[in-house]
Order: structure tokens, then sequence, then C-alpha cells
């Protein structure tokens, strides 16, 4: 949070590849990856974050173990400045709406993102204005992703009260519209509601 | 609470709407007899909720219920993953399709639509259904839990025979006091009143706090008379009577010997030797066979006179008991002074409702005896001037209502074909005159007469044969005997029949307090005035 707070308002990563439904970014910083469930945007695209990873550039080559003789982490990356252009950190967004000329819209976009297309993490009016509508909810109920949906809904949900004038009433609703769209699935709906409370 | 209370989920004309209640109504607020409206595309609906429960989106939420000591998890839960529902019977249209606009609120014949928002029903709605108090109209209490008046059109009340039941000490002296004093104020109709327990004359007791309330004769001087059996009962009483019923050997008929047959315990032959007796000594039978025994006539004499009437020496002592059993009654005399028929049909003729009491003759046989042989002359006299009338096309005898108590002796199946009271039920209105009965026992009452009552009132009743014959023939009866059973055990009644739309359960409006005594003084003097309007206007016509 810390990190994203002072970068806010300029771009943040830039698409490096490309569906209708997800995309993925790498990160003009290192370690400058927006919080699990962020909404941001690229272009007319709207997305959740689902995923973040950082690795080596070169993907044969694993990084080597080297604060053997420092004392704090810190300093590891201060004796090698190298390693801030050797490791790369990229994220993977969920798609899950567009803005066309009207308003925004919660459902998937007609084209995909544009490769190296800047990806903005969303402004709280931003988050606000999407959050005025939970249709976003089913998107993710039904994504296919490699972390389960529950905690990404969660993780979302909890990322946009924050920015809400009430936002446990915000949670409430939310909660309902789960309620609605997991009515015959009470196990996901309980798990997700454990992690907003 | 909204007025909004969910849609429309499922539907059939059969067995009713299913609503579903939306998050924020509380099912503890959905009470079992409550009106709503269901709007639907075309129609509004006008039903009554009759069923309340909850529901379940996900079988395994009753499996391993959720934390509900966390009030956010509660608070998404209700009203989705868990929700009330109730079950409406829709009864009437209101509004929407010509016809209803036209002739006002319609039998329902078809079912809202899929997803059609059900509201409370608002003062509006139920007034248009229930009317408001107007001339003909009578205010006789409050839908349960609503501040709106129910009122009765008694015009048409009156038209039926009606019946009153309820299990001992649920209201329907209170009731009855009630649709009399209205029936005295708003209606054409005149009241003949058999009051067994003294009840509606000129006091009553009551259940609250005076103790006392007054009866008939304090509403109206001029429009009530009483008659007492009992003279001095009822000046202990301090009751101001207008007439002493005293009824003559020659005025009791074999018919009325055989309406008291199980309760005199006569064996059937005994009745049949009463027969026998008139035809023997004519109108004088009964002082007659009473004399047989009495010493002056010898045993050879009897046993002749009772050859002579095939009538065998047993049945003859069994009706002598039985005969003995009625002279002891202190206004059986040989010979009446005055003919009380005549003296009550002078009184109806002028349009005075009369009061009979009892006073201390509160045994059955006496009842039984004194109601059916009254009735049965003055129906017979009804019958013969509305036939006149009909013939001579001049204006039919103003509307009678026979009140009588403990029905059920009146109209078992046993003896319901024998007594007036069981020709008057059937007969109902072809001769103006109509019954109004008071009963705890309805399940003893003959289904035949049960079927023509036009409208049935009855406060709780917990026997499962009472309920049964009160409901039969009513649309919606499991409905009704839902809303029957959950009646409070006072001053709760539910309504049904020809006088209302569609049935209602109500909470009989005040009496006995001074508020309550000056809001029926109003009504009474309104309606008077109306009908002096009314009268003015149709002299210019």
């Amino acid at each position: 949070m810390r990190f994203i707070n002072n970068q806010s308002s300029g771009k943040i990563a830039e698409v490096i590849e490309a569906e209708t439904t997800r995309f993925t970014a790498q990160c003009y910083d290192l370690y400058g990856l927006p919080p699990l469930g962020s909404l941001v945007h690229t272009g007319d695209v709207y997305a959740i974050v689902f995923n973040a990873s950082t690795s080596s550039l070169e993907p044969g080559r694993k990084p080597l173990a080297r604060g053997k003789d420092e004392t704090t982490e810190e300093d590891i990356y201060k004796s090698s400045p190298q390693l801030a252009k050797l490791l790369r950190s990229e994220f993977e967004a969920v798609t899950v709406g567009f803005k066309d000329v009207e308003s925004l819209r919660q459902y998937l976009p007609p084209q995909p993102a544009r490769i190296h297309a800047f990806v903005y993490l969303c402004q709280p009016d931003e988050v606000k204005e999407f959050g005025g509508s939970f249709d976003f909810l089913d998107i993710l109920v039904n994504a296919a992703l490699p972390i389960p949906a529950e905690e990404l809904i969660a993780a979302s949900l909890r990322q946009m009260s924050r920015v809400q004038d009430d936002p446990r009433a915000f949670l409430v609703a939310a909660g309902k519209e789960l309620a609605s769209l997991l009515s015959s699935q009470y196990d996901r709906l309980k798990s997700i509601l454990g992690r907003l409370s | 609470m909204t007025d909004r209370l969910g849609i429309v989920t499922e539907a059939s004309l059969e067995r009713g709407v299913e609503v579903r209640l939306d998050g924020p109504v509380s099912v503890e607020d959905m009470v079992v007899g409550r009106y709503v409206t269901i709007e639907g595309q075309q129609r509004r609906f006008f039903g009554m909720i009759t069923d309340v429960s909850l529901g379940v989106t996900d079988q395994r939420l009753t499996v391993t219920p959720p934390d509900v000591t966390d009030p956010f998890i509660r608070e998404v839960l209700t009203g989705t993953s868990t929700y009330g529902s109730i079950h409406v019977t829709p009864m009437l249209t209101i509004g929407g399709d010509a016809e209803s606009i036209l002739e006002g609120p319609q039998p329902v014949k078809t079912i809202p639509g899929h997803f059609s928002v059900v509201n409370l029903a608002s003062e509006e709605d139920i007034e248009r259904v229930f009317g408001s108090e107007d001339p003909q109209r009578f205010h006789i209490g409050n839908p349960l839990d609503m501040e709106t008046k129910l009122c009765l059109n008694l015009e048409e009340f009156v038209k039926r025979s009606n019946g009153i039941f309820g299990k001992s000490g649920t209201g329907k002296t209170f009731l009855t006091r009630i649709l009399l004093i209205g029936m005295l104020q708003k209606s054409q109709a005149v009241n003949l009143i058999f009051d067994m327990h003294n009840e509606y004359g000129w006091e009553g007791s009551s259940e609250g706090t005076t103790g006392k309330v007054k009866g008939l004769k304090q509403w109206g001087q001029s429009k009530v008379a009483i008659f007492t059996l009992d003279k001095e009962n009822s000046a202990t009483r301090k009751v101001p009577t207008d007439f002493t019923v005293q009824i003559g050997y020659d005025e009791i008929t074999p018919e009325d010997i055989s309406v008291l047959r199980s309760t005199l315990n006569l064996t059937e032959l005994a009745v049949e030797a009463a027969y026998q007796l008139r035809r023997r000594f004519g109108k004088g039978w009964l002082r007659e066979t009473l004399a047989l025994g009495e010493g002056d006539t010898s045993q050879e004499d009897i046993d002749g006179i009772l050859k002579e009437a095939n009538i065998h020496e047993s049945s003859f002592q069994s009706l002598r008991r039985g005969l003995g059993i009625i002279q002891r009654l202190g206004f059986v005399v040989p010979q009446a002074p005055e003919d009380a028929v005549k003296h009550i049909l002078n009184q109806l003729d002028r349009g005075v409702s009369v009061v009979l009491e009892f006073g201390r003759y509160r045994e059955i046989s006496a009842y039984l005896l004194v109601a059916n042989m009254l009735s049965r002359r003055i129906y017979a006299q009804y019958q013969e001037r509305s036939e006149k009338a009909r013939a001579n096309d001049t204006a039919l005898p103003q509307p009678l209502v026979i009140t009588i108590e403990e029905a059920h002796k009146f109209l078992s199946t046993e003896v319901a074909g024998k007594t007036i009271f069981g020709t008057i039920a059937r007969e109902m209105r072809k001769y103006n005159v109509s019954l109004l009965v008071i009963d705890q026992r309805p399940s003893g009452i003959d289904e035949e007469v049960m079927s023509q009552m036009g409208t049935k009132i009855t406060c709780l009743l917990d026997n499962e044969k009472d309920i049964d014959s009160v409901l039969a023939g009513v649309s919606g009866k499991n409905e009704l005997k839902a809303v029957l059973a959950r009646l409070a055990p006072k001053q709760q009644a539910l309504i049904f029949g020809h006088a209302v739309p569609m049935p209602v359960a109500f909470q009989p409006r005040e009496y006995g307090s001074a508020q309550s005594y000056k809001e029926f003084g109003q009504a009474g003097s309104q309606t008077d005035t109306a009908r002096a309007e009314k009268d003015i206007e149709e002299l210019w016509e």
C-alpha cells in the first residue's frame, strides 16, 4: 500500500500479454505491484488484479542467495544494484468491465487490452463509481482462475469498501448480491462472507 | 415497517399465492389474517395472509447454520439465502378492470402474474372492500391489527338467516348485543329476541370493569318493548317491562310437546298419545288430560278413554309426567288473561322490537316451549300477511328477525323438521322472517339449516366437529380454519358469508364505556337524520 500510494497518480505497468478475459502486465518498478483485488485500468478496460509474481528476467536463470554477509535485506539490493534490472515484477488481472461512450459496463469488452498499453491503478473516485454496481461479481464468481475465486472476491470487495462513505453498508449490499449469485452454493458464500467481516 | 412486502413467486387459484418477503420485511410483523393487495398487471387483488413460513435457498444452511452472532453475516443472509415467505389467499379483485370499478370488489377468478408486487393493504383499500359507515352500514369492529372500520351492510344482513357461534365465554352475547343495537339503529327490520339469560333487554352483564352494560331498551325507548315471563324477577332487577307473558293451557299443542320430547324424556308413543288426546278432547286437551288423573275421574273412566283412544297406560303416564313439568312452569296458567302473541304482533307491527325475558325460567324446556310456540304463531301470521300482500300487490310486512339462543336444541337433525325454526331457516326470507341463531355447538345444528345461513360470525371454536360444521361449504376452508383456530379466546371473531365481500377476522368494537356509548349514540342519530332527509327527498320526487 505504502508503495502504491506514492505513485497512485501515474502509470504503474505495461501490458505484455492480453486476452479478452485477462491480461498480464509488467511493473515499471521492481515490487511496484498493485495489491491483490485492486482495480486497475488500461485504456478503456477495467480489471481486477488476481495474481502477481516477481522472477528473473531470463527464464532459465535462477536468482542466487546473496545475503549471507549482509545485515538487512535492503543491503543486498544496495550492494548489488543490478538486481533491480535483472528481476521483474508482473501481475495478472481479470477483465471485469470497460468504459464505453456512455458509461461503465460491467461485462467483457469488445476488444482485449493492447500490448504495451499503460496500466493505471484506479483512483478512489473511479473505484467508487465502479463499486456502484455489483454486476462484476458475476464475472469473478464464474472466472476460471489459478487462485480460489472466493479469495479474490473478498479481497477486491475489501479494497473497494475502503473508499466508500459507508464501508459496512457497501459490504452488506455486496454480500446480498453474492447471496443471490451463490444461492445454491452456500459453502462458497460462507467462505467469502467469512473473509469480509 | 414498509408497505411493500415482497413479490409473488408461485400462485394457483386453488392453493393461493406464495409471496417471498423482501429483505427488510420482518417475518414477525406478518400476522395471519392481515390484508394485502397484489398489484397485477391489469388487476389489483385483495387477499388475506393465511400462513407464514421461513425458507432457505440451500438446504446446507439448515444443516450447518451460519454464525449468527456476527451481525454482518446475519444482515447479509436475511432476505437473501434465508427468507420469509407468506401464503396469501386472494379473495377479491379491486379496481383495475372495468367491472371492479363499476360494481365494486369482485370475487377472484384468476391469479396475479409472476413477481407481482405485494403490499400491505392500505386503509383506502380496506375501506373500498368493507365500506364505510353510512345509513345502511354499521361499524361492528375492526379487522385484526388495523384501525380501519369493518362495516356490515345490515340491510343485506337481515335478508337471510344468520348465525353467531363460539365457545362459551368467547363473546357471543357481546357480539349479539352490538349487532342488535346496529339493527335497531340501521335496518328496517324489527327484532323478536328470546332472551334466555336476560342479557339484551334493559341491562346486560359484562366481564369488563363496570359489570353492567346498556341493553337495547336504553338505546331506543320507543323502539323496544321488554316482555317478561317472570314479572317478579324483572322487578327485582328493576327492569321496566311492558307486558307479562302468560301461556294458557289451550295454547299448547301436541306439536310443542313433540319438540320437547327429548328434553322432557318422553317416549315416541307418549307423544303420539298427546295427538290422540287432542283428537279426543279438542282444543282443551291439555286441561282435560291433566284433570284425568286428579281424583274426580274414576280409574274405569280413564281406562275407558285410553282404550277408546288406543293409548297404552305406560305411554299415558309418561305423557302425564312430562305435562306435569310444563304445568309447574310459573307462566303456564289454565287460562291466559291476554293473548301474548297478539301483543307481540301489535308491537312488531308498530316497528317496535320485542325482547322476551325469561327471568328465572332458565331451564331449556321452558325456553324451547315458549320460543317455539310463540314463533310458530307469529310466523303463521307473517306467512298469511305475506301471501295476502303478494296476492293484492301491496307492501310486504316489515322484515322480522327472530333471535334464539341454544339453537342446536331447536335445529338439531332430529327436531329441525318439527320446529318452526327449521322451517324459517329453510324457507328463508320468503315471508320476510329470518333467524339470528346463537349457539356454542354448531355441530349439533342440522346440516341443511347451516347451509342456508347467509352470514356466519364465529368466535373461537376448538372442537373439530364444530369448526367443520361452521366452515362447511366455504371456499378456502383450510385457510380459514387456520385463522379460526388462532383467534384469541375473547373479543375476536371471524365473519364470512352473504353480508361481507370476503371472510374477515375482526375485533368487535368496544361497548360498555362512556366513550363507546357516545359513538353508538352518534351513529344512531346520524342514521335518523339521513333517513329523514331521504324520506323528504322521496316525498318531493
